[in-house]
């Protein structure tokens, strides 16, 4: 009862955070800024801030976040979150700093020892890594039990190794399936059948023949981790496993060929651009901008990027779907990330209680122009839909539909390993088999160190 | 008084080194002054103490910072270290990160990648660069242009022009393709960077793009102390273009060539900007190269025992192949190179 | 004036009066054929260029057009109105701090690495000790070590001297492996000027201080400038320590700064450009400025076609 009591208090301090903040945001989104009121309200039965019975006051101190640049939040709305925050606690000081996700394992590596950051962005695939080599600390006893059932799993997976919670989620992703319903018609094609990945192969082909496009797909396909998740979520979708439930690897049959088989195949085919071997989400976002694409897979923030007509000569044609299925499912691969408070922090109070307002169903519907909250209620939120209707009752279905990376700890160089290995198959050096069975013995070394 | 040093210079010059151009000049300038005058000049007292003194400004800004960082680095070799936490388990193991290196199969490949990109970047390197060098040295109606032009792709950040090549050489929308294709030279766009050895190639004339400038500047500048006379004096006995250049000028550039190779290879052989920009080691693999596997290893992968042993086996064989230039170059033939 | 000075102002004008000696030879351009070489390269070097300066004011959908088209329909200036007048924490408004702080770093850097590694090449090339072999290339391995090697423990060091994400923390670092190279070059264009120099100085009982100032380094110009140069471009030029040791727009560097207009969530070349080219022209305006000095003893039209 006294914590129900303490909630609404802070949420009249949320509320009144939330109407200073919207004022800057109305300039920047006008969407976003007129769903802040209404969520405000609707969304009080999530009790997203719950949890702590701490009063905020008595926090105080100073913390360094470090961010990543880019996606998600942007750098000018963390400030302003920061700034929120620090308004409800006078004495708390918040400083953030931005690097570009390329830098970010890296940054929180060598920053680690030094201890000069309290809570650090994480990608979904580090928690493993970095909870084993001790960099950042456990909070399981930290989260609210709300969170685990008011929270999407996919978030949620952001945060835990072995049961166990080494950060708040707060971003969610996936990849989507994407498709210029133009070039579509064009070619007869009816976007029903692009729901499987046979009819995504047949559709591609209709393409080429009817449509002029030389290559319908584009991928991200090159020696990075953009290959692995392209992989990884087809292999779900074909019904495979990269790795079994005791951690071993189980790509050498199943679905995990079939996969690279059917990836393979799209390459010999024509259908698939060859130069996908090369290139990263941002080259897929350009091919496809550039009409020189029918159909490809990304994250969330392609649907924006190319109905953007400054940047794109296709804005308006790019239609957002669930991945298509292999016969096991339409399943994605889970790309959320999670705010960790790093094991050597001094104020490791402060950093939970940001991470947690940051994290908050208020804040992230404030900031609904950003980035999709992690909490499951606000799906259903009119004002929430409305910011992109077309995108967020897809987002809805596809966030219960993912699949993680294995969580191991050496994760960076099994998934170097996989690149190389998913490489030779794609560039036609060794059949998709052999290339899988070359690269067993090599992970099973990597897992037993 | 004002006399004192022109004759000095001339008399280097024209010494007997004119006798036998073909390795004269650059014998004494290198290897035979030390020695001669360690007997006339230097023997006259040994300076231990006052070369110490000099010396210890330039040891302070160079060992302060880096000497603990080094000695962990030598420390962590013979250590098994998966964390960067002061806490972390270590477990001492000997030599056995080094000896895994020499079984290592991707560490082996890198190698190979390596040594390729080093033989064949810092060949074109020099070679380009001595022939810039020559011609930024003529007499020319615009050569501050010339200068400024050859200068500005130094200027460029690598990481700038990383990307830049990148980009210029995409397969779907790269201008080069573009540029190609609308002359006619190839049919269709190509994917550069599509497989190992083509993406390998483009990354070498990434680089030699950008860093023959520093070839050709040294030279220049190698030019610069060169005595004319010499020339002039070959040229009045009527040698030709041609011949003088290997006759003579090389001959004498080879202390600054001596530079730009080391220089050049210690770069090439630690290369990590360009290719970590251009291909991130792709395509399967196949240019990866020893500092972005040993940054790989060491921080992607959090194995720094291991990255640190690859990381001073890049030192080790950098400094080799420094003092074979130097012992190759600064003898010259003649002189046992007895620094 | 005393005689030592006298033998100084000698060193000077020995290669002006050289020069002038040569000049009746010289004085003639190259021939055409050179100039077409000339002008062959100029265009091989400054195409990329030429594409950078268009493509920073190509709309970003222009860009990705197939076939391209060589010149914009519309001029889009929103990159650089982005880089002049933008917020600092935004990348584009970032990188007018990036371009003050690389300056400083790489002036502090040189100045500092210049300073000592004169001395000490001084030593190297002209006094008689144990182990000068040995003392170079102890100095220049130090130039070999693969910053990825050494990046964390310096972390640890710059945080306890409380210099991380500061520039001073930057010269510092960046001296520590410029300095064996520029003293390293430093000793090989000393040990080029004949020791007659040092002789004939030192019997106008100049002292060794003396000597170097006021002869040598005179002499070594052409070196001492291509050193700085390249020790300029060393510091420009540098990441991987700048990504790891900097972070906020008090201390990040033009690569930093430039590496942030591209990811894998979005590449802006039109933004990479821009940058590109602002991030170009301060060394090449002091190269310019220093290369009169680079080629001071270069007799025009040295090497005669």
């Amino acid at each position: 009862m006294s914590e129900f009591v303490s909630q609404l208090n802070r949420r009249r301090f949320l509320l009144g955070a939330a109407g200073f903040g919207a004022a800057g945001l109305l300039a920047a989104c006008s969407s976003g800024g007129t769903g802040t009121g209404t969520t405000g309200s609707s969304g009080a039965g999530a009790s997203s801030t719950g949890g702590s019975s701490s009063g905020g006051s008595d926090l105080s101190g100073s913390i360094t976040g470090l961010f990543m640049k880019q996606a998600g939040y942007s750098e000018d709305h963390i400030n302003q979150m920061a700034a929120s925050f620090m308004k409800l606690h006078p004495n708390v000081k918040v400083n953030s700093e931005f690097v570009a996700y390329e830098a970010l394992h890296d940054k929180i590596v060598a920053a680690a020892p030094a201890g000069t950051y309290d809570l650090v962005f994480i990608d979904v695939i580090w928690p493993a890594e970095f909870a084993t080599k001790g960099l950042i600390a456990d909070i399981t006893g930290r989260i609210p039990a709300n969170w685990k059932t008011d929270v999407l799993q996919g978030a949620l997976d952001s945060a835990l190794y072995q049961g166990k919670f080494y950060g708040l989620p707060w971003l969610l992703d996936a990849k989507f399936f994407y498709y210029n319903k133009n070039l579509l018609t064009k070619a007869g094609v009816d976007p029903a059948s692009v729901t499987s990945w046979d009819g995504v192969a047949t559709a591609a082909k209709a393409v080429k023949d009817k449509a002029g496009v030389k290559y319908p797909l584009v991928w991200s396909w090159a020696q990075a981790e953009a290959v692995i998740c392209d992989w990884a979520l087809m292999t779900a979708s074909f019904g495979g496993k990269l790795f079994d439930e005791k951690g071993q690897p189980a790509f050498t049959d199943g679905g995990a060929v079939q996969a690279l088989e059917f990836m393979r195949k799209s390459i010999v085919d024509g259908i698939t651009n060859p130069s996908s071997t090369q290139s990263l989400e941002d080259d897929v976002v350009k091919v496809f901008s550039a009409g020189d694409a029918a159909m490809g897979l990304n994250w969330s923030y392609m649907f924006a990027a190319a109905n953007d007509p400054k940047q794109s000569t296709v804005a308006g044609q790019a239609v957002v779907t669930e991945v298509p299925t292999g016969g096991a499912g339409r399943i994605s691969v889970n790309g959320s990330s999670a705010l960790s408070i790093t094991a050597t922090s001094k104020n490791q109070d402060v950093a939970w209680e940001f991470a947690k307002y940051v994290s908050s169903l208020d804040v992230q519907t404030q900031y609904i122009s950003d980035a999709l909250p992690i909490w499951k209620s606000a799906y259903d939120d009119p004002a929430v839909i409305k910011t992109a209707p077309e995108f967020v009752p897809v987002a809805k279905k596809q966030f219960n539909d993912m699949t993680n990376r294995p969580q191991v700890v050496a994760y960076n160089a099994v998934s170097q390993k996989l690149q190389v290995a998913v490489q030779k198959a794609l560039l036609g050096s060794v059949s998709p088999q052999q290339a899988m069975n070359d690269v067993k013995p090599e992970v099973e070394k990597l897992l037993a160190q | 008084m004002t006399d004192s040093t022109a004759p000095t210079t001339q008399s280097r010059a024209g010494a007997p080194a004119s006798a036998n151009p073909s390795h004269g000049p650059a014998g004494p300038r290198k290897a035979s002054y030390p020695k001669r005058f360690r007997h006339t000049y230097g023997s006259s007292r040994r300076s231990g103490g006052l070369a110490a003194l000099l010396l210890l400004p330039a040891a302070v800004v160079v060992f302060g910072l880096v000497t603990y960082p080094v000695l962990r680095t030598v420390w962590l070799s013979f250590n098994r270290v998966l964390s960067p936490m002061p806490t972390a388990p270590v477990q001492m193991v000997g030599f056995q990160n080094f000896i895994n290196a020499f079984t290592d199969s991707d560490l082996i490949a890198a190698t190979g990648h390596t040594i390729y990109f080093t033989l064949v970047s810092t060949a074109a390197e020099i070679v380009f660069g001595v022939l810039l060098g020559q011609l930024m040295a003529q007499k020319l109606r615009f050569r501050w242009l010339l200068r400024a032009a050859i200068l500005m792709p130094w200027a460029l950040p690598t990481v700038v022009s990383a990307s830049m090549w990148r980009y210029l050489l995409n397969a779907d929308y790269g201008p080069i393709n573009a540029l190609l294709t609308q002359l006619g030279i190839i049919g269709s766009y190509r994917s550069w960077l599509g497989t190992p050895t083509s993406a390998m190639n483009m990354i070498i004339i990434a680089d030699v793009w950008k860093n023959t400038s520093i070839a050709a500047f040294f030279v220049l500048a190698g030019l610069a102390v060169i005595p004319n006379e010499l020339r002039e004096a070959a040229s009045v006995d009527g040698a030709g273009a041609v011949r003088r250049f290997f006759s003579i000028t090389l001959p004498l550039l080879r202390p600054v060539i001596m530079v730009v190779l080391v220089l050049r290879t210690i770069e090439a052989f630690k290369v990590f900007d360009i290719v970590y920009v251009m291909t991130r080691g792709g395509p399967s693999n196949g240019t990866q190269t020893v500092a972005v596997y040993a940054y790989q290893t060491a921080f992607s992968n959090q194995n720094f025992g291991y990255g640190s042993a690859i990381a001073l086996l890049i030192v080790v064989v950098v400094l080799l192949l420094a003092v074979a230039y130097i012992r190759m170059l600064s003898t010259g033939g003649t002189s046992d190179g007895g620094r | 004036m005393t005689p030592s000075s006298g033998g100084a102002g000698s060193a000077k004008s020995a290669p002006a009066k050289a020069m002038s000696h040569r000049r009746g030879m010289n004085d003639r351009y190259a021939p055409v054929w050179m100039h077409l070489v000339a002008v062959v390269v100029i265009v091989v070097f400054l195409a990329p260029f030429a594409w950078l300066a268009i493509a920073s004011v190509t709309s970003p959908s222009d860009l990705l057009r197939r076939p391209l088209r060589w010149w914009p329909q519309h001029l889009d200036l929103s990159r650089w109105a982005d880089i002049f007048t933008g917020d600092a924490n935004t990348p584009a408004g970032g990188f007018r701090s990036a371009m003050v702080n690389s300056a400083i770093v790489a002036a502090g850097t040189v100045t500092l690495s210049v300073a000592v590694a004169v001395l000490g090449a001084y030593a190297v090339s002209r006094l008689k000790f144990r182990g000068r072999g040995i003392t170079v290339l102890g100095f220049l391995s130090t130039y070999m070590i693969p910053p990825i090697a050494i990046v964390i423990p310096l972390y640890l060091i710059l945080v306890r001297i409380g210099l991380l994400d500061n520039r001073l923390g930057l010269i510092l670092v960046y001296s520590s492996f410029i300095t064996p190279f520029v003293l390293w070059t430093l000793t090989n264009f000393f040990d080029a000027l004949p020791r007659e120099i040092d002789e004939a100085a030192t019997i106008d009982g100049a002292g060794r201080m003396r000597i170097l100032w006021q002869v040598l380094l005179p002499l070594a110009k052409p070196g001492l400038f291509s050193a700085i140069l390249f020790a300029t471009m060393l510091c420009w030029d540098e990441f991987l320590y700048a990504l790891i040791f900097t972070s906020t727009p008090a201390s990040k560097t033009i690569p930093v700064a430039v590496a942030e207009f591209s990811g894998k969530f979005a590449t802006d070349f039109g933004l990479l450009s821009a940058g590109g080219l602002l991030a170009a022209i301060p060394p090449v305006v002091v190269a310019l400025v220093f290369q009169r000095y680079v080629t001071a003893g270069l007799a025009a039209g040295g090497v005669k076609g």
